[in-house]
């Protein structure tokens, strides 16, 4: 069992939700990156989701647009990347570590090579933002035969036939982004997320997790209600962009913001 | 070395899932597969319609004004002391570049789809024009993205946009070029995907854009084939084409690819020089990657961050290039090359002063090229370049490069 699937396991044996933090790498600069992934672990998080950054992020809005080129001004690569979750796994074996990103980055790298040192640097998923089922039957097998989850999304515009087909393809958990639109944007509605999830769950026995729009604790509740757990990402990405010159600061405004998200979705066990 | 294509061959190509050999293909997220898949199912069913084509003919006659002339050029001709120099006048068209005859089809692709909402991503805004242009007499919503750049050295054309009554949105991030209007485009779509047709103007992105903006601009090639057999009884043994993303250039070759005798050349913007990195010369000097939702020769660094390029001209300012190029050259049958800033300058000087002809920026590339080529043929053989674009949207970067004030 994969470590994506034995900590969503356990969460839901306890009836509880995953809270899945996501933020660029390298941002506001690499030599900060390890620790904020410890931070978030501290705050509740049970999944990391890692952003990989990409000159071209066109499924972004601005605020991680921006992390983007922060992280770039610092010269982050995808390398580098892989050696901050080896440095991450030194003393954090159990947080599960899911990479998000394009696949120019791991292209240019080569499948193979990427694919080996992302088992060897103790990554657990793979979600490539702009890499349909459809363009993967290179590149998931290499994944597969690593144990690495393949990550794939799923959205308000996805049809029956491709929920189904795209599950099949993935394993840990699929991605529910919760509306049209790029991330940041305002636009969640909780009801038709509700209805959507509640279809993707009849047509798949993965857990589903959502993200986009979910900026606060109560919409993290309303969403973590009907799903198996949430992600939270430009909100994050915000915040480690307005607190980025005073470290202490960042991390206490991190924790001040995923704290009151894990309370709220461990309300819901009870 | 070069195979011979066939026309079984080329009706296989892209395959179902949009792939040209290793490149094209359809890397989007997965918002948007669901209107790409609608598009691809609709043009295939609407490119066999004779309602959609007798629809589209009709348009490209009475409203572009095809087909554009075949001219010899003969002062160009004596000047090269070569080949015989023919050009394709595209620059004719309404709106002045071979733009129209994509938007013109893609525009009636919407009508038929039902979507009120029109976008387009656009370099030197000749693209973005002539989409403005169609939007206008549909009478659509158009919405138009520019890289910050691009609006001050294309300041005209912007403002020939906002006349035409679209919206022209400046870019702001990343290089301020081309592709951060692409970017920001596909932001829109996947936002707006419910009522939102976005107009790509070239050959990439995902599929089946490649595939539909090819058919639309084959017009091109179709009537340089039958001009050069009637009016110089025979074809040309050459085609020369200017290539940023590379519609105008796959318009003028997809005829012609089974005409083993024609040897195609795809002419790049070189930039201050190869040498210098600062071109925009992805088939020159880039290698394979993936963007905009297409795999394809790329300008980029060791780590798959796209490059930031340079051009004179906006509308080769790109990093990437369509699909079908890439495949053209990797098996041999088109020849991509590069002609720097300077060398494009003295093309444009040239045509105009020889033919009083002023051709874009991005044209006078091709032209550049061809020059030379001519030079190297017998006097016996025939060369056409595609005159792609007019040049009177570039007069103020030529008056600024020749130290000019207007």
């Amino acid at each position: 069992m994969s470590r994506i699937t034995g900590v969503l396991q356990a969460l839901k044996d306890q009836g509880r939700k995953a809270l899945i933090p996501f933020i660029t790498a390298g941002d506001p600069a690499p030599d900060q990156t390890v620790a904020l992934m410890h931070t978030l672990v501290d705050a509740g998080a049970d999944i990391i989701e890692l952003g990989v950054p990409f000159s071209d992020p066109m499924a972004d809005g601005p605020v991680i647009q921006l992390a983007c080129e922060r992280a770039l001004v610092h010269g982050t690569s995808l390398r580098q990347v892989l050696g901050m979750v080896r440095t991450f796994r030194e003393t954090d074996d159990r947080t599960p570590v899911v990479l998000m990103g394009y696949l120019n980055p791991m292209e240019a790298m080569g499948y193979g090579a990427f694919a080996d040192l992302a088992k060897a640097s103790g990554v657990d998923g793979i979600l490539t933002v702009d890499l349909p089922p459809e363009e993967a039957d290179e590149v998931a097998p290499l994944f597969t035969a690593r144990e690495l989850d393949a990550i794939f999304l799923l959205s308000p515009t996805t049809t029956d036939d491709r929920i189904r087909a795209i599950s099949e393809h993935s394993s840990g958990y699929v991605y529910y982004v919760s509306f049209k639109g790029v991330t940041g944007a305002q636009g969640i509605n909780v009801a038709e997320v509700a209805e959507k999830v509640q279809h993707i769950h009849e047509l798949t026995a993965l857990p589903v997790a959502v993200g986009f729009g979910i900026r606060d604790a109560k919409t993290a509740a309303d969403v973590g209600k009907v799903s198996d757990g949430v992600i939270v990402g430009s909100v994050l990405v915000d915040t480690i962009a307005n607190n980025q010159d005073n470290p202490e600061q960042l991390k206490k405004a991190l924790t001040d913001l995923l704290h009151p998200m894990r309370e709220a979705l461990d309300g819901l066990a009870s | 070395m070069s195979i011979k294509l066939t026309d079984d061959m080329l009706s296989m190509l892209p395959d179902t899932r949009g792939h040209f050999g290793a490149y094209g293909g359809r890397f989007v997220s997965e918002t948007l597969m669901d209107s790409l898949m609608t598009l691809e199912r609709e043009y295939l069913r609407l490119k066999k319609d004779p309602e959609f084509q007798a629809q589209f003919d009709k348009d490209l006659a009475d409203y572009v004004g095809r087909p554009s002339p075949l001219y010899f050029a003969e002062r160009l001709t004596k000047k090269a002391g070569g080949a015989q120099i023919w050009l394709k006048r595209e620059d004719l068209n309404h709106t002045g570049a071979h733009k129209v005859n994509n938007t013109i089809g893609q525009a009636l692709l919407a009508s038929f789809l039902g979507k009120t909402r029109i976008i387009a991503e656009t370099g030197a805004g000749q693209h973005g024009v002539a989409t403005a242009t169609v939007c206008a007499r549909l009478g659509l919503e158009c919405h138009i993205f520019m890289g910050a750049e691009d609006v001050q050295r294309q300041s005209l054309n912007v403002y020939r946009m906002k006349l035409l009554g679209a919206e022209v949105h400046s870019v702001t991030g990343g290089t301020r070029t081309l592709k951060d209007a692409m970017n920001d485009a596909m932001r829109d779509w996947v936002t707006n995907v419910d009522d939102t047709f976005y107009i790509i103007g070239t050959v990439a992105g995902p599929h089946p854009y490649p595939l539909l903006v090819r058919d639309f601009q084959s017009v091109i090639g179709r009537e340089t084939r039958e001009q050069s057999l009637r009016q110089a009884g025979k074809l040309p043994d050459a085609l020369v084409a200017c290539v940023g993303g590379g519609s105008n250039a796959i318009g003028m070759f997809y005829p012609f690819l089974t005409d083993e005798s024609v040897e195609l050349y795809g002419v790049e913007a070189g930039g201050l020089g190869i040498d210098t990195g600062k071109h925009a010369a992805p088939l020159s000097a880039g290698r394979p990657g993936v963007l905009h939702g297409n795999r394809t020769y790329l300008m980029e660094d060791e780590n798959g961050q796209i490059s930031g390029t340079h051009s004179v001209s906006a509308g080769l300012d790109y990093p990437g290039v369509g699909p079908e190029h890439s495949w053209l050259k990797d098996i041999g049958r088109a020849h991509y090359v590069s002609v720097t800033d300077d060398e494009a300058m003295a093309g444009f000087h040239l045509l105009t002063r020889t033919e009083g002809i002023m051709p874009a920026l991005e044209t006078a590339h091709a032209v550049s090229y061809a020059m030379k080529l001519a030079a190297e043929m017998d006097k016996d053989k025939m060369i056409v370049i595609n005159i792609s674009g007019r040049g009177d949207k570039d007069i103020n970067t030529v008056a600024q490069l020749d130290g000019i004030k207007l």
